[in-house]
């Protein structure tokens, strides 16, 4: 530790953007970054940026940024005391928090443990039933036979969706509308489960029709202090990827509001949970709440919940990890202004969202008041085809969400991406489409407005 | 040779002859194939795409190896026409 209490050196253990977004909470604390790269990535950006570099490895991740030992490895190679995961690739994984605890390595993120249980959907339900979280209605723990299933169901009342329990990632997923149709269901889920997963168990979960996806941040430190940061809602998705997310969530009541945030800081506070997390909840149209699960990590859309409270979640995350305590407290968290962020991935929307690597030709990103980009990015970058799609986040705040849309239609114009195929065009589209303007949009509309208009 | 004759990507990735590690591989050198016959995969940004051929044959050769990178139009498998 340093004379802050701060870690001294932390290795980040991930690529483009969020990358170097650890980088930067490093840098503002006055902690020396050190960046791993894989083959392909030896000229990233992200490489340039920090003290220090290792090579971890062949392009592939699983060869490279998917290898614990490999990034254990590199943390001891280069003196570093903390390892950030970012997220993605280890990032869920206890095997690395497990690989840096024996290593005398601190993981910046909850014990292995602790991340183990709340990424088991078992687990996580029963920890959200025993921290008064409601869920969605349905069998607790996997269903035992079609008669079982036939008895829950009636409980709960159709449409219900057969899940596999080792599924994940929308795998495994088989919808039952009425309850003539749930014997064959039950028989086709649990053998392509058996298949698909090696293990053939169900449960049974109460369908929500047309629900929003809002999540709530919070922030626990290892002295029992658990906060929330207010909601975010990501309702934009298409085949479950998130393609626009904001905070607050427009229109979202007051009560349930509430409900959603005390909840996921009881659920964190039951757990155990140490650093940046997430608790995801469905809300449907009737007000009805239901928990999904906690991302045990910094997430993708972290940026907005920043622009609207203030906080730099990954500098708080690299405080707890050091075993600081929090910053502040609940009654300093103020909300202020709406904040929206567009993912801009490099797919063509023209063409059932095709990946689209290659060199980047012209980059042109806007600026001006209330737009923030973070991306792994320049003129002249390659976008490799080993990696996920996401290029840049531009990210808009406004004093109101009028002011918040107005920016985004300004930034979009002025974003500029040549050589590779990107979404900027579907979004700054999407800035005309009412259901989005008056914050109408459920987790399905997207893909209901696609297939009634092709992007 | 023209292009009835052999199996491009038309996608840039990782080309893969197998489903997945544990499996066969699609197709071996001397497999008749089909109009439409799965030979390869490619994963680009972590979606798998599959390589079919255009037309019916045998096939003659695999010209990209397992896990090798390819570029659009990349000619992945050769084919000797049927007929």
């Amino acid at each position: 530790m340093g004379e802050s209490g701060l870690v001294r050196r932390v290795l980040v253990a991930n690529r483009g953007e969020i990358a170097i977004r650890v980088i930067r909470a490093c840098r503002d604390l006055g902690i020396s970054p050190v960046a791993v790269y894989s083959e392909a990535d030896r000229d990233a950006l992200h490489v340039s940026l920090a003290d220090d570099a290792i090579e971890i490895g062949p392009a592939h991740a699983t060869k490279s940024y998917l290898l614990p030992d490999a990034i254990v490895d590199a943390a001891r190679n280069c003196g570093a005391e903390a390892v950030h995961p970012g997220y993605g690739f280890l990032s869920e994984d206890p095997r690395l928090p497990s690989a840096c605890e024996q290593a005398g390595i601190t993981f910046v993120g909850p014990p292995a443990d602790v991340m183990a249980a709340v990424g088991d959907k078992v687990q996580a339900r029963a920890a959200a039933i025993a921290a008064g979280v409601p869920v969605v209605p349905g069998s607790d723990g996997r269903v035992q036979s079609a008669e079982h299933a036939h008895e829950v169901a009636e409980t709960i009342g159709f449409p219900v969706m057969l899940k596999a329990a080792a599924g994940g990632g929308g795998r495994g997923i088989r919808v039952v509308e009425t309850a003539d149709g749930l014997d064959d269901a039950y028989r086709t889920a649990a053998n392509e489960a058996a298949a698909a997963f090696g293990d053939g168990g169900l449960f049974i979960e109460k369908r929500l029709l047309r629900p929003r996806h809002v999540e709530v941040q919070v922030l626990a430190d290892s002295h029992g202090n658990v906060i929330h940061l207010g909601e975010r809602d990501c309702s934009v998705q298409r085949r479950k990827q998130k393609l626009i997310e904001e905070a607050p969530a427009p229109g979202l009541d007051l009560a349930i509001r509430q409900q959603l945030c005390q909840g996921a800081a009881d659920f964190a506070r039951g757990v155990g949970y140490r650093g940046a997390g997430t608790c995801e909840f469905l809300v449907d149209r009737d007000g009805n709440v239901c928990f999904i699960e906690m991302n045990a990590r910094i997430q993708v859309e972290h940026g907005i919940t920043e622009l609207v409270t203030g906080v730099d979640l990954v500098a708080e995350q690299l405080r707890i990890a050091s075993a600081l305590t929090l910053d502040i407290e609940q009654s300093d968290v103020r909300l202020d202004g709406a904040a929206i962020e567009f993912r801009v991935n490099a797919e063509d929307p023209d063409n059932n969202f095709m990946p689209s690597p290659g060199a980047v030709t012209d980059w042109h990103v806007p600026g001006g008041p209330g737009v923030r980009i973070d991306t792994g990015f320049e003129n002249g970058s390659v976008v490799q085809p080993y990696y996920d799609s996401l290029v840049a986040k531009l990210m808009v705040w406004g004093r109101d969400r009028p002011q918040a849309l107005a920016r985004a239609r300004r930034a979009l114009d002025e974003f500029q991406i040549d050589g590779i195929t990107t979404t900027l065009g579907l979004h700054r589209r999407l800035l005309e489409w009412d259901a989005l303007v008056d914050g109408q949009v459920d987790t399905e509309a997207l893909e209901r407005r696609l297939e009634a208009q092709p992007a | 040779m023209a292009d009835e004759d052999v199996i491009r990507s038309q996608l840039p990735g990782i080309f893969y002859r197998r489903p997945d590690p544990d499996s066969d591989p699609f197709a071996e050198v001397g497999d008749e194939i089909q109009a439409g016959s799965v030979v390869g995969l490619v994963e680009v940004m972590k979606q798998f795409h599959e390589v079919t051929a255009d037309s019916a044959g045998t096939i003659a050769s695999f010209e990209v190896d397992n896990e090798q990178v390819v570029s659009p139009g990349d000619v992945v498998a050769r084919l000797e026409s049927t007929g």
